[in-house]
C-alpha cells in the first residue's frame, strides 16, 4: 500500500476530530466533552499516575479470568467432545448456563466473594468458560475423521494422537475462540468493575461521573478500552499467520 | 462362517476375505452393503476393486484395512484375523489425508517417530526423491498442487515399509493428464518395491492399466461378480487388443450390474 492510502483512515478521523471540536465550541448545552477536553483528561490522568495504575489493575483481572477459563474450559471441553457419551450427558447443562449474561452472576458473585478483584475475575471467568468450553467441544468434532483414522492406521496409541494429530488439528479453531473470548473478556471487565471494585477502567468511568461529572474523564477511558481492545485483538490474530496454524482459515 | 481349511492356506497368500457380510443400521433402517465376498489377495500382487459407485468398494476396503468390523465373516492377513488398523498395512484415503500442519517432511516422517532421529531423516529423503518432491520439504500441503499432495501421501505411506497397501480412488480428484502420470509413479514404485497393493476405483481404464487382478463387484449389496486376470505384461500399450477386449468385457459387465 502506498503511503497516502495508508494515511486516509488518519486523515479521516482527524477531519473528524476537527468537526466535533467545532461542533462543541458552537453549542452552548453540555452534550459531550471536546476531543481537546478528552486530551486534558487523559493528560490528568497520567499527572497522577492513574492511567498506567488503571489500565494495568483491568489487565490483571481480564488476564486471571481469561488464564483460568482457558486452562479449565479447553481440556475440558476436549474431554467432552471427543465422548459422544460425555456429551450426550453434559450438553443440556450447558446450554442452559451459557445464555445466562455474566452480569447476572452478580449478586452471586459479591455473595461468595464480595467486593473486589475476585468477584471480577469470577465475572471474567464465567464470560470466558462457556464459549472457549463450547468451542473446544466443536473442534473436536469437526476433525476431519480420515485425519484420526491416518493416526490410529501408523499405530500411535492415544496419548500419541492427542499430541500429533488432535492437538494440531483443533489449535487454528481454538486460537479463533480465544481472540474472540478475549474480546468478551474486555467488554464484561468494564461491567464488573463499575460494581465490584475500586479501580480500573470501568471503575474510572463510574467515578468520573459520580464525583463530579467529569465527561472528559469518561470519554477518555472509553477511548483507552477502546484502544487496548483493538490492540489485544490485534496481537491474538498475529496468532493465526503462524504457519503451521494457517491451514486452518483459507481454503486452498 | 469359516471353515477350518484356512489352517493350511495357499503358498503365497496374503489376504483372505471369508464369507464377508457388511449390514449397516441407521435409523431403524438396515441396509445390506456387502454380500458374502469371498476373495483372496497374493503376496505382492496388485488387485483393483471395481464396480458402480455406491456399491460398497471403499466399504470392503475399510473392512480389510481394520478400520471397520464385518457384521459376519472375517479377513485373515498372514492367516491372522484382522482386528484393527496396523502401521504393517497403510490406507492412502479418498479424502486428502495428508496432514496440513505438517510441512513435506514432517508429513512423510509422521509414522516414523520409533525410529531414531538419523535413521528418520534418511527415510524422509530417500522417499521424497522417490515421489519427486525434492525442494518442498519445507512446504506445506497448502502450498502443493493435487498430484503433489497424493504423491505425498503415497510417500508417507511407503516410507514406513508396509506389506500392503490400501489405496481408496486415490487419484479421483486428480485430473485426467496428473491422472495418468500418478499411474505410471504408483507402478514405477510398486515394481521397485513389490507391495501387495489392493486399489479401489471406480475407474475401469485405470484398473485394467494397473492391476493383476480385476474384482468385479455388483451393484449393493456388492458381491463378487467376477474377477478378470490382466494378463498384459507392464509397460501396457492400451491401445492394444487384448487391452482394450479385457476393458470391454468389464464395461459389459459393470454396465449390466447397472440395470439391475
Amino acid at each position: 500500500m502506498n503511503l497516502a492510502v495508508r494515511l486516509r483512515p488518519i486523515v479521516f478521523i482527524a477531519v473528524l476530530l476537527v468537526i466535533w471540536q467545532i461542533a462543541i465550541s458552537r453549542h452552548p448545552g453540555y452534550i459531550l466533552p471536546s476531543p481537546l477536553g478528552v486530551v486534558g483528561g487523559i493528560v490528568d490522568l497520567l499527572r497522577h499516575g492513574l492511567l498506567l495504575k488503571y489500565v494495568v489493575a483491568s489487565l490483571f483481572r481480564v488476564t486471571w479470568g481469561f488464564v483460568l477459563a482457558a486452562v479449565l474450559a479447553i481440556p475440558l471441553g476436549l474431554t467432552i467432545g471427543w465422548y459422544s457419551r460425555l456429551e450426550m450427558a453434559l450438553n443440556p447443562i450447558i446450554q442452559i448456563l451459557r445464555p445466562i449474561s455474566p452480569l447476572a452472576w452478580i449478586p452471586i458473585a459479591i455473595l461468595w466473594f464480595g467486593v473486589g478483584d475476585l468477584s471480577a475475575i469470577f465475572l471474567i471467568f464465567l464470560a470466558c468458560f462457556f464459549p472457549l468450553l463450547l468451542t473446544a467441544m466443536n473442534a473436536v468434532r469437526n476433525i476431519p475423521g480420515v485425519y484420526i483414522n491416518a493416526g490410529r492406521n501408523f499405530g500411535m496409541g492415544l496419548s500419541t494422537l492427542v499430541y500429533s494429530v488432535l492437538y494440531p488439528a483443533v489449535v487454528p479453531q481454538l486460537i479463533i475462540g480465544l481472540r474472540i473470548t478475549l474480546g468478551v473478556a474486555w467488554l464484561v471487565v468494564v461491567a464488573a468493575e463499575m460494581i465490584a471494585v475500586d479501580s480500573g477502567l470501568g471503575f474510572l468511568i463510574v467515578d468520573a461521573r459520580n464525583a463530579g461529572n467529569r465527561y472528559d474523564l469518561v470519554v477518555a477511558g472509553m477511548l483507552i478500552i477502546g484502544i487496548i481492545g483493538l490492540l489485544l485483538d490485534t496481537a491474538m490474530r498475529s496468532l493465526e499467520k503462524i504457519k503451521s496454524f494457517r491451514w486452518g482459515y483459507s481454503e486452498d | 462362517m469359516s471353515t477350518e481349511a484356512v489352517k493350511s492356506p495357499i503358498a503365497g497368500t496374503k489376504l483372505r476375505a471369508e464369507h464377508v457380510s457388511m449390514v449397516f443400521a441407521r435409523d431403524g433402517k438396515s441396509t445390506e452393503v456387502l454380500n458374502d465376498i469371498d476373495l483372496e489377495v497374493r503376496e505382492g500382487e496388485f488387485v483393483c476393486l471395481v464396480g458402480p459407485s455406491g456399491c460398497g468398494k471403499s466399504t470392503l476396503l475399510n473392512v480389510m484395512g481394520g478400520f471397520l468390523s464385518p457384521t459376519s465373516g472375517q479377513v485373515r492377513i498372514d492367516s491372522q484375523a484382522v482386528r484393527g488398523p496396523d502401521p504393517r498395512r497403510i490406507f492412502v484415503f479418498q479424502e486428502r489425508g495428508v496432514f496440513p500442519w505438517l510441512t513435506v517432511e514432517g508429513n512423510i516422517g509422521f509414522g516414523l517417530f520409533k525410529l531414531s532421529r538419523s535413521e528418520r531423516e534418511q527415510r524422509i529423503k530417500h522417499y521424497i526423491n522417490m515421489v519427486g518432491l525434492q525442494g518442498f520439504e519445507e512446504s506445506y500441503p497448502s502450498e502443493l498442487s493435487g498430484g503433489m499432495k497424493q504423491r505425498l501421501e503415497v510417500a508417507r505411506a511407503f516410507a514406513v515399509n508396509p506389506d500392503m497397501l490400501y489405496l481408496d480412488e486415490p487419484f479421483g480428484a486428480l485430473d485426467s493428464i496428473t491422472r495418468l502420470v500418478m499411474r505410471g509413479e504408483l507402478l514405477r514404485i510398486w515394481e521397485a518395491e513389490r507391495k501387495t497393493v489392493i486399489f479401489v476405483t471406480h475407474d475401469i481404464d485405470e484398473a485394467v492399466q494397473l492391476a493383476d487382478r480385476v474384482v468385479v463387484l455388483s451393484a449393493r449389496p456388492a458381491s463378487i461378480q467376477q474377477i478378470v486376470n490382466i494378463d498384459i505384461a507392464h509397460p501396457r500399450d492400451i491401445s492394444s487388443p487384448r487391452y482394450l477386449e479385457l476393458r470391454d468385457g468389464i464395461l459389459r459387465q459393470i454396465g449390466f450390474a447397472h440395470k439391475i
